[in-house]
């Protein structure tokens, strides 16, 4: 099969700014840089800026100020008011989309065409989606009887990952402040300049003071703010290891948590599927974002009688990928977060082999700088391997087989996770009994990877509780207990 | 002569029978003004841990059975209790220390909480689900599940009232459970397990453990094969940590459903206030499926 030659097709870094170094984003201002870090460009590991790792004391200052705003202002502001607010912060967010997409896709290392084409757009969408639910709260169904007006917590401390840094701030931000609640915002250490930059689209959207904190760091800044004693209520995603240290944490406190963990999905694709289809679905279930998704579809079940085809028709398209410059138009692949995570996949990769399984992957030329690691598929893995229980979080694909639908159930659901699953099949009825069986808060048939701000995303099981998005995504920030504040308004 | 009167031995209901507990050990149950009332089981880990693999193995089939069909077993337990009504206003008076007429009261509460639940169950979906508008060409649709086998510390107070309260709902939408009775009153809920065995609840829905909830409660929360907790037991059980269970649960994240505080301490909820669909919605999980529309 012909491999096509591409020119260079760069997007331009001019349309961005990056700052030597930042601060952190507290009560409406930006702090003098202090104690900073380098964060680097995963991609060639060129330092972009240093940013500050906040301490317990910031902690306290950012806290303090949410809650300053909380009672002073925004708990306080009608809901059409603060929708107005929220559908602002969504226009800035498409007015300077490529802006976002190009920092990101420069922070976090993932291709320009999917920080333009999704999480850029998408984290706009949220917070269009959740800004007009800000003053029809009470037609959300949270409340028992009608005279419940649903009601926020207060202050919420949120914790995201890097896998999708714009979107995971707009997942956790957009719905907490629809319901009236403020928030201090810690994005993860290796891709803080997107939170920094939305920091600046608050200041533009006159966002009053203390609304949104944004302060950077490491686990040591996210644990002082989960455990933080004036927190009502934490969001977080991230791994499963950290979720149930933040659920030990909040134990026997007032504090609500909601957690977005791992995942390891289940791709389950039958004999009667449409393969071509199918394959397409299966590279975007596992190579979008590198497979840095708590959903990817990381371990393919296949009907037995069709492996063979669909191993041969999957490394045929995997041929044609394109792995390099994130940048680039034209990249499929980009690099992979941190050395960290490349060091976690590497590791995995060679434990699932040193098991038993075949590993594979396409010709491809990885930059010399830079973290890369190849797109992989590993057949003949068993449902003990490490690489078949364990979240790689990585391009790494792991291949079983199944005969039965029941053997495919026993199989998918044979994980301490239960976030997303994918069914691939022709017959309607088939799906609709799969998706019944499947024990996972997600469940694409005939698709993969699908978001949309209205359809509420989060786990079973390991996987955490909670959702995220929609109308289900509402439940988690808001309360029907009196209200706090004297002479509220609503 | 009079008669000996032929008394009942309250055992533990597991599986949809009734054991003994395994440790063989008992325990004296005395009524609210001291009195000896009976000997009940006092139910260990293992009796625990039994209990979980008969809620796992009944998970299947009941969270599978329609909404209807849930719907008309938990009628059946309401009729089934209705008709024991004279025997629960004898053991809720004792145990509870009510009058007859209080006693009463509380046992058609529970007959009405049971029919307001079977009433529930084929409207969950339509309630706590939606169609999502999803911007491109998928139908989306979110619906609940029960999340699993559930562990649920029934009220030390309210002996069948709060019981009835507590397991209903969890059982509505298709969940199955393990409860830990009321420690020092047991005797209800032992006769509550013999209505759900002639109620066509099948075996290993619920199961009943009498039993010291200080001794088992911790057991039952880090148990790797229960889904969700309900603390709602912890208000005035000796010697348990409510904090504790919960960090134990952390450890396969089981979703917690926690005791409710007056200033900062595990209290009762009034159980003659309207449930709300709090209890129903702390154990259902949202599943949402999408597909693609088109030609």
């Amino acid at each position: 099969m012909p491999k096509f030659e591409y020119a260079p097709a760069p997007e331009s870094r001019a349309i961005v700014t990056i700052e030597k170094s930042y601060g952190l984003f507290i009560d409406g201002v930006f702090t003098r840089p202090k104690a900073t870090f380098p964060t680097v460009n995963p991609a060639d590991e060129t330092v972009l800026a240093e940013v500050s790792q906040a301490g317990p004391k910031d902690v306290d200052k950012a806290v303090a100020a949410a809650r300053r705003a909380y009672e002073g202002v925004w708990g306080r502001m009608s809901g059409a008011e603060r929708g107005k607010y929220l559908f602002r912060i969504a226009r800035i967010l498409q007015e300077r989309a490529r802006e976002f997409a190009v920092l990101e896709t420069l922070d976090n290392g993932k291709p320009i065409k999917e920080t333009r084409d999704v999480d850029v757009p998408v984290a706009a969408a949220h917070f269009f989606y959740h800004a007009g639910w800000a003053d029809k709260l009470e037609y959300a169904g949270l409340s028992a009887s009608g005279a419940d007006v649903p009601r926020p917590h207060g202050v919420v401390g949120q914790v995201i990952p890097w896998n999708f840094p714009l979107l995971m701030l707009a997942w956790k931000i957009a719905p907490a402040l629809a319901t009236g609640n403020t928030v201090v915002l810690k994005p993860a250490e290796t891709t803080p300049l997107s939170a920094l930059l939305f920091a600046e689209v608050c200041q533009q959207a006159e966002l009053p003071a203390g609304v949104v904190n944004i302060i950077t760091g490491d686990g040591r800044t996210g644990q002082a703010l989960v455990e933080h004693p004036d927190v009502d209520k934490i969001a977080f995603t991230g791994s499963t290891d950290v979720g149930k240290a933040i659920a030990r944490s909040i134990a026997g406190t007032s504090k609500k948590a909601t957690l977005e963990l791992g995942g390891k999905a289940a791709n389950i694709v039958f004999d009667d599927a449409p393969l071509d289809q199918a394959v397409e679905g299966i590279v975007n279930g596992i190579f979008f974002n590198q497979g840095q998704v708590c959903c990817a579809g990381s371990r393919l079940l296949v009907q037995e009688n069709v492996h063979d085809q669909v191993v041969a028709k999957l490394k045929r398209r995997l041929g044609t990928l394109r792995v390099g410059d994130p940048m680039d138009k034209n990249s499929d692949l980009g690099a992979i977060n941190s050395q960290a995570q490349l060091d976690r996949i590497t590791s995995l990769v060679e434990a699932g082999v040193a098991q038993g399984a075949e590993r594979w992957s396409p010709e491809c030329t990885l930059p010399t700088k830079g973290y890369w690691f190849p797109p992989t598929v590993l057949t003949g893995v068993s449902q003990t391997h490490r690489v078949a229980t364990e979240e790689i979080f990585g391009p790494v694909l792991s291949v079983l087989t199944f005969r039965t639908p029941q053997e495919a159930v026993a199989k998918a659901n044979n994980s301490a996770y239960g976030l997303s699953a994918g069914v691939w099949t022709e017959k309607g009825s088939r799906i609709l009994w799969m998706a019944d069986q499947l024990k996972a808060g997600v469940v694409w048939a005939n698709t993969f990877n699908r978001f949309d701000p209205t359809s509420p995303f989060g786990g079973y099981k390991e996987s955490g509780y909670g959702r995220e998005g929609g109308r289900h995504g509402l439940e988690a920030y808001v309360t029907t207990a009196p209200s706090t504040l004297t002479g509220a308004a609503r | 002569m009079s008669r000996l009167d032929v008394r009942k031995t309250y055992k533990l209901y597991i599986g949809g029978a009734f054991p003994r507990s395994e440790s063989g050990r008992s325990y004296e149950v005395v009524s609210a003004s001291g009195e000896f009332l009976a000997n009940a089981a006092m139910g260990s880990r293992k009796d625990v841990r039994d209990a979980v693999v008969a809620a796992r193995g009944a998970l299947a089939k009941w969270s599978g059975a329609t909404a209807y069909n849930r719907g008309q077993v938990l009628y059946r337990v309401a009729e089934v209790l209705e008709g024991r009504r004279a025997q629960f206003v004898e053991e809720v008076a004792a145990s509870e220390g009510l009058s007859v007429r209080a006693a009463g009261a509380v046992v058609d509460a529970a007959v009405d909480r049971l029919v307001w639940y079977a009433g529930w169950t084929d409207k969950i979906a339509q309630v706590l689900g939606n169609l999502n508008p999803v911007a491109g060409p998928f139908f989306n649709v979110s619906a609940p599940e029960p999340t699993g086998v559930v562990g649920v510390l029934a009220p030390q107070g309210s002996s069948l009232l709060g019981l009835v309260s507590v397991v209903a709902p969890v059982i509505a939408s298709g969940n199955t459970a393990v409860v830990v009775s009321s420690a020092a009153r047991p005797l209800p809920a032992v006769t509550f397990s013999e209505v759900l065995a002639t109620s066509d609840v099948p075996g290993g829905v619920v199961n009943i453990v009498t039993a010291q909830t200080a001794e088992v409660a911790t057991w039952l929360a880090a148990h790797r094969d229960v889904n969700a907790i309900d603390l709602t037991g912890v208000a005035g059980a000796e010697g348990v940590d409510w904090a504790a269970l919960e960090a134990e649960a952390a450890g396969n994240l089981k979703r917690v459903y926690r005791p409710t505080l007056a200033d900062g301490a595990p209290v009762e909820p009034d159980w003659n206030a309207d449930p709300g669909l709090g209890r129903i919605r702390a154990f259902v999980e949202t599943k949402t499926v999408w597909h693609p529309k088109g030609l």
